[in-house]
């Protein structure tokens, strides 16, 4: 149940557009019309679902201070967390290109699909976000890291095609000059930041 | 070397306004004018730093491997401003807290080592990678400046609007909570993008 109740509060509390703007970038070049919009989202919860529990089992038994004291008790001093971001960005990038390379050869269906939007993923501050905040935040457990990771990731998925569904309809609407395209994205999303923020602090009855 | 390396950065080709880089890990440090400076310098010294190293190392990177190697290069000087910021700026680092990692998924450092640092001499690349970062620090300030103004009356922490024009000292004024919040700072900027496109009429979008 608990699981249930952080997945619930990374989808809609801590929504990682509205409440941290994090991945505003590809969010706000690819959410010109639904379709791409699905893709990429879904490609950034398969993402963010993988690389979070790595990322997690990195920090836990390597980085982390006195982690590699399984190694040797002598270790149990070091404390390596100066290099998290190195760690984190290097295992989010090589897993993007791995899976990049995977998919071209063996479902080139899916590549043409969500290929394309694996390499623009490495560089989604979402991703690299979800693995910092689960170093921040200290989840207890694999489980804990992986239903942030999934949930980060739906909520992201929820805005970018919400989003893209608005801008759609936007293009018959009657707009002034200099807010067309991108000052008005920034102000809708700002305006859907508030109407998330009304699910601030809410607890699941369990 | 042309003049346009200076000052495009700056209005017609400024990276949030303009370009739509680097919005991701920029706007959560706006609430007070101190974390907009920080956040701002710590991201040009990162983009010049690496545009020059990338520049430097621009004929021998394999194309395919080129995103990790950029990577790690820009968390390598993260880790040095994160490590800095640690031991001489504990109070900002704090308040900071993951949007220094962050700098390393900003898209501006990316985008201008893509665009420019991997197709020009070194110094130019230095130049232009500190030219961008100095013209997003340039809109975070001004976000920054109206948040901090209009949400807590104070600039830089020092109190701005006489504490006796406050309501609860029997005056008339009361700060603008919403301003605190994260959905105002894309609101603000929506308003900067709106002000700049009517001036600038080249840049509005059909």
């Amino acid at each position: 149940m608990e699981y249930l109740n952080l997945f619930v509060k990374s989808v809609f509390v801590d929504n990682m557009i509205f409440a941290f703007f994090l991945g505003m970038c590809s969010f706000l070049a690819v959410s010109k019309n639904v379709k791409t919009a699905t893709g990429l989202g879904l490609a950034v919860i398969f993402v963010l679902g993988i690389t979070l529990p790595l990322n997690y089992l990195l920090y836990e038994y390597i980085l982390k201070p006195g982690a590699l004291a399984w190694l040797n008790p002598e270790y149990a001093t070091i404390d390596l967390s100066f290099l998290s971001y190195i760690v984190f960005i290097a295992t989010i990038a090589t897993f993007t290109q791995v899976v990049e390379m995977f998919v071209e050869k063996f479902a080139p269906g899916l590549y043409n699909s969500l290929g394309i939007f694996l390499p623009l993923i490495a560089v989604n501050c979402a991703i690299l976000g979800g693995s910092l905040f689960m170093q921040e935040r200290g989840y207890a457990n694999l489980g804990e890291a992986f239903t942030f990771g999934i949930g980060s990731g739906v909520g992201w998925f929820l805005a970018i095609v919400a989003m893209a569904a608005i801008r759609e309809k936007l293009a018959y609407s009657n707009i002034p000059a200099g807010l067309k395209g991108l000052g008005i994205s920034f102000i809708i999303t700002g305006l859907m930041g508030i109407a998330f923020m009304s699910f601030m602090g809410i607890q699941l009855p369990f | 070397m042309n003049k346009e390396i200076y000052t495009k950065p700056f209005f017609l080709g400024n990276p949030i306004t303009v370009l739509v880089l680097g919005i991701c890990s920029s706007l959560a440090v706006t609430v007070q004018l101190k974390g907009a400076l920080v956040m701002a310098l710590s991201v040009t010294i990162v983009t010049a730093c690496s545009s020059l190293i990338l520049s430097l190392l621009r004929n021998t990177i394999p194309t395919r491997v080129r995103i990790i190697v950029q990577l790690v290069v820009v968390a390598m000087f993260v880790i040095l401003i994160d490590q800095v910021l640690k031991a001489f700026a504990y109070d900002t680092s704090k308040m900071l807290s993951v949007y220094i990692g962050l700098i390393i998924t900003n898209c501006i450092i990316m985008g201008r080592i893509e665009a420019f640092a991997l197709g020009n001499k070194p110094w130019p690349s230095f130049v232009d990678g500190a030219c961008n970062g100095l013209g997003y620090g340039m809109i975070l300030i001004i976000v920054a400046f109206f948040r901090e103004l209009l949400g807590s009356g104070t600039l830089f922490g020092f109190q701005i609007i006489p504490a006796s024009w406050y309501l609860e000292n029997g005056g008339w004024y009361m700060n603008n909570g919403l301003m605190i919040l994260p959905p105002m700072a894309l609101i603000l900027l929506g308003c900067v993008v709106w002000i700049q496109r009517s001036i600038q009429k080249e840049l509005q979008e059909k």
